[in-house]
């Protein structure tokens, strides 16, 4: 039976409490519309979180929700999938939550390949405990932990991910409805773990992050929207492509329409090529969004259901023949 | 064999306590669980407990790498594995150095003869091989040389030497089944099992028993057989079980009779790792086992599978539970219903990891941040770690909480005959009534026991959301109301402190009032009840009670304490019992404490009612 459903199904009707002009309402709706659009009803869905802004996010979907810990969000859901296979489980997390106090849970979940979503809010910034330096922070920048600037070396939350090999890997922006609600749909379909990374702005901690990523008049000259089978074109003009010199990446300019054949053809199934990829950053390079990666693996869940029906004790028994198991002796 | 047989005499015991010794290579466990289960299948009750050093494989010979396996079996007076061997099995020098200093004098040690060369004497300490020097006048000293004994009885096995000499623990083991008079038979089947991938193996090591057997048999070395009293034990199924292993099955259990899924979450941890295998063995039982990438991460997916519905439980030890608290604290607002395991070792940190201790009671009860009230159970034996974890995963659906269930190392590695019960015979489990969908409400409670309804993802009508965060009562929608959270703290702990309904009649064995009562809880129950025996043995007017609810206590345990004089409480800590019962009852017991990693025995016990008694 088909279900069809609308973004506003998927509103739970509480009051929102994020900040005016925070980027995780964006994201809210885009999530609404990417849940309605998938043909399950409601009571399929699980969405849990850790702790922080973005960790609000199941009080505000009409789905079966998890409010959990800080940095446990993927443990949790671990447990939901394994239990139930069937639900599609969300995992919403941030920078701080995800890649710091969580990223081991992050890291083994991403490594078993467990039937996870995990959309990654990076503002860059503890905005929750109120404006201290997370692991995405950005070097030399002032918080309230960090008042002479930050000397942490960040994580690029992308780049982890595709250095673990996860089988979905990508990025969006809050700001960028129509790509980052494209990226989530993939992401919903895709077997295994997904990993997307959405650039969220905080207005009251790191407000000014990703403008230049978001300004509509400048910003294609510094994003770089990278497609399956497409060549690494960009600019505003679309007259700059990026040419892989051994493993060294360059810019080339050409002529507008006139893409030279030494542009790379972007391929997600590369794993080699996300790593590059995933790897830019400005001023050199432009900042790329999209699916880096998309491979087919078997999912932790199936590798457990399909190993069970075939090793060990494989038969089901009654309860009194299982507890006597081989070794039993009658006392009459 | 010169096949000359003579006459010995059989003397009749009420029970036998042996202790087999050796490297940690040598097989010892391998040899004691087979000769647990002879004993068992002979009519015996039994008791065993093995005791292995941390390190895998220390240097061979050398005193860290000894390895134990104790066993008393005979009638049903077994109630421990026995303070001190009758039978001492010595592999090598440092077996016989380690050990016997726990020996009687008079008692019987059987020496692999051939293992005391000088290098392995040195290694053990042993200027002169003691066998020879007299060091052992005052024991019964059996000399078997076991190599060669072994590789003759073997010579046509086709087998190489190395594992010819691999054989040499069932040869000794053979000796042993002469002179219990136990049955080769069953034994067959079982080494035939244990071996099944091997043929040639599983014939040699039963020929080398075959072997042993017979040349006690024949030998002038040994004058005398003992026959056991066998125990009265209600007739049934019967299995040995260790206590994880009792506990697994528990798991599985509980589950069978909700008819859900068991979701068992795990970290390896000594002593718990265990009931991770076991449960591992039975996936095709609907029981999902999850290897963890961290304690922490064990706990979270065990409350995720509390929340999806399933009978979650996971398993751990002392280190393990402190890494697991903050999440456990998550498992009691969000009123989930799940089981945690405790099988607590020596501490404090990694402490002493394979010995055992009974130091996590206080943390159980109170090791968590806020107010965070939870039920508390304790298993008393090997085989009661069934019955009290299916207690534990019943009161947990029925109250819609976490509960933790306290074992320890010597529960867990020890083992006893477990009567297979009928299903008939199985508590029925209760889950809290979920009302319609259009009246649900995540934080409505029954008005009996208090706990909220547990609905779970998959169920239509039901969608809701739960966290961290205090609930309003009723809708548990985020709640930051003074008022709400004086009342919802209330609510949590007037909900734990309701399970002591569920609590039956506290059993004070001896005179309900009077003296002296010693009070017990957890592993300490066989040793106590020995004590307690030879007390009366002895004349004595002494009570006793073992308690298996920890939190909430027992509801007539605060009368039952004050029509004592006096009470003693033995404890494998420093006194945290007797610290909760002060604040609770605002009694006075006198304590027992012990803290060294080994069980407190009936004879400190028995020494300590002497001394509390004058008498």
């Amino acid at each position: 039976m088909e279900i069809k459903l609308t973004a506003k199904d998927f509103s739970s009707n509480l009051p929102v409490k994020w900040c005016p002009g925070c980027g995780d309402f964006a994201i809210l709706n885009m999530m609404q519309k990417v849940l309605a659009n998938m043909g399950l009803p409601h009571e399929k869905y699980a969405v849990i979180s850790g702790i922080g802004c973005s960790s609000r996010f199941p009080y505000y979907v009409n789905t079966y929700g998890f409010h959990s810990i800080h940095g446990r969000a993927a443990a949790v859901a671990t447990g939901v999938k394994l239990s139930n296979p069937e639900l599609a489980v969300w995992v919403i997390t941030g920078d701080g939550d995800g890649l710091s106090i969580g990223g081991n849970h992050m890291m083994h979940a991403i490594r078993r390949n467990i039937g996870l979503k995990i959309v990654l809010f990076n503002n860059r910034i503890y905005a929750l405990t109120k404006g201290q330096a997370s692991p995405t922070t950005e070097p030399g920048t002032k918080t309230k932990s960090t008042p002479a600037g930050s000397i942490d070396y960040p994580f690029n939350p992308a780049r982890f991910a595709v250095g673990l090999d996860c089988t979905f890997v990508a990025r969006g922006i809050d700001n960028d409805i129509a790509g980052t609600t494209a990226i989530l749909e993939r992401a919903a379909r895709h077997n295994g773990t997904t990993f997307v990374e959405i650039f969220q702005k905080c207005v009251p901690f790191s407000d000014k992050e990703f403008d230049p990523l978001k300004d509509p008049a400048t910003r294609e000259d510094v994003l770089l929207r990278v497609e399956h089978g497409k060549p690494l074109v960009y600019g505003v003009k679309k007259d700059k492509g990026i040419v892989f010199r051994g493993f060294k990446p360059e810019v080339v300019t050409f002529e507008p329409g006139q893409v030279p054949a030494e542009v790379a053809v972007y391929d997600e199934t590369n794993a080699e090529m996300a790593y590059l990829i995933s790897g830019f950053s400005q001023p050199k390079l432009p900042v790329p969004v999209g699916v880096f990666r998309s491979t087919d693996k078997p999912s932790f869940e199936q590798l457990y259901y399909d190993q069970v029906k075939h090793v060990g004790d494989t038969k089901e028994h009654e309860l009194e023949t299982l507890l006597s198991g081989p070794d039993a002796w009658e006392i009459k | 064999m010169n096949g000359k047989k003579k006459t010995v005499n059989v003397s009749e015991l009420s029970s036998v306590t042996v202790r087999f010794a050796g490297d940690s290579g040598d097989g010892i466990q391998l040899v004691g669980s087979q000769f647990a289960n002879a004993t068992a299948v002979a009519g015996n009750d039994l008791s065993t407990l093995p005791d292995y050093p941390a390190e895998i494989r220390a240097p061979a010979g050398s005193l860290a790498g000894v390895s134990g396996f104790q066993i008393s079996f005979g009638d049903d007076s077994v109630m421990t594995p026995g303070n001190k061997p009758n039978v001492l099995v010595a592999m090598n020098p440092a077996a016989l150095a380690v050990n016997l200093k726990s020996l009687d004098k008079g008692s019987v040690i059987i020496a692999n003869s051939d293992a005391f060369a000088q290098a392995s004497l040195e290694k053990a300490g042993y200027k002169t091989n003691p066998l020879e020097d007299g060091t052992l006048a005052n024991y019964r000293v059996i000399a078997v040389p076991a190599n060669a004994l072994t590789e003759n009885a073997l010579k046509d096995s086709g087998l190489l030497k190395p594992q010819v000499l691999k054989c040499k623990n069932f040869y000794m083991l053979g000796i042993l089944f002469w002179m219990y008079g136990l049955p080769l038979g069953p034994t067959k089947e079982r080494i035939d099992a244990k071996f099944g991938k091997t043929p040639a193996l599983a014939a040699a090591n039963f020929k080398a028993l075959e072997a042993g057997y017979d040349y006690a048999e024949t030998t002038e070395l040994f004058d005398a057989r003992f026959q056991t009293r066998k125990s009265a034990v209600a007739p049934g199924k019967y299995r040995n079980l260790t206590g994880n292993e009792a506990a697994a099955y528990a798991l599985i259990t509980a589950a069978k009779l909700l008819k859900k899924k068991l979701f068992y979450g795990s970290y390896p941890i000594t002593p718990a790792s265990e009931i991770l295998h076991t449960l591992s063995k039975h996936r095709a039982n609907d029981v999902v086992v999850f290897q963890a990438e961290d304690e922490i991460a064990a706990m979270c997916a065990t409350v995720g599978a509390a929340f999806a519905g399933e009978l979650a439980a996971t398993g751990t030890s002392g280190p393990g539970l402190s890494l697991k608290i903050e999440a456990i604290g998550l498992g009691v607002i969000t009123e989930l219903p799940m089981v945690i395991v405790n099988v607590q070792r020596g501490g404090p940190s990694t402490g002493l990891p394979t010995k055992t201790e009974q130091s996590d009671l206080l943390q159980a009860i109170y090791g968590r941040h806020g107010e965070s009230p939870l039920a508390v159970l304790a298993a008393s034996s090997p085989a009661d770690c069934f019955t009290t974890t299916l207690e534990a995963a019943r009161l947990a659906v029925k109250y819609m909480t976490p509960v933790i269930v306290l074992s320890n190392s010597y529960l867990s590695n020890g083992s006893e005959p477990f009567r297979i019960p009928k299903l008939s015979e199985l508590p029925k489990f209760d889950l809290p009534p979920l009302p319609a969908p259009e009246a649900f409400k995540p934080y409505q409670r029954d008005p009996v026991t208090l706990a909220r309804p547990w609905a779970w993802p998959g169920l239509k009508g039901y969608e809701h959301r739960i966290g961290g965060l205090e609930k309003a009562e009723g809708t548990g929608a985020i709640s930051y109301d003074p008022e709400n959270h004086q009342k919802m703290t209330d609510i949590r702990a007037a909900k734990i402190a309701g399970i002591a309904r569920e609590i039956p009649p506290t059993r004070v064995t001896g005179p309900e009032a009077g003296e002296l009562l010693v009070l017990g809880w957890g592993s300490t129950y066989g040793a106590i009840a020995e004590a307690m025996g030879e007390a009366r043995k002895a004349g004595l007017t002494v009570s006793s009670a073992h308690i298996r609810n920890l939190w909430p206590l027992p509801p007539d345990l605060g009368g039952i304490l004050k029509g004592f004089r006096k009470v003693l409480l033995p404890e494998e800590n420093s006194g945290q019992l007797r610290l909760l019962l002060r604040s609770e009852y605002l009694v006075e017991p006198l304590g027992l404490n012990k803290v060294q990693g080994q069980p407190l025995n009936s004879d400190e016990i028995l020494a300590k009612i002497r001394e509390v008694l004058g008498k």
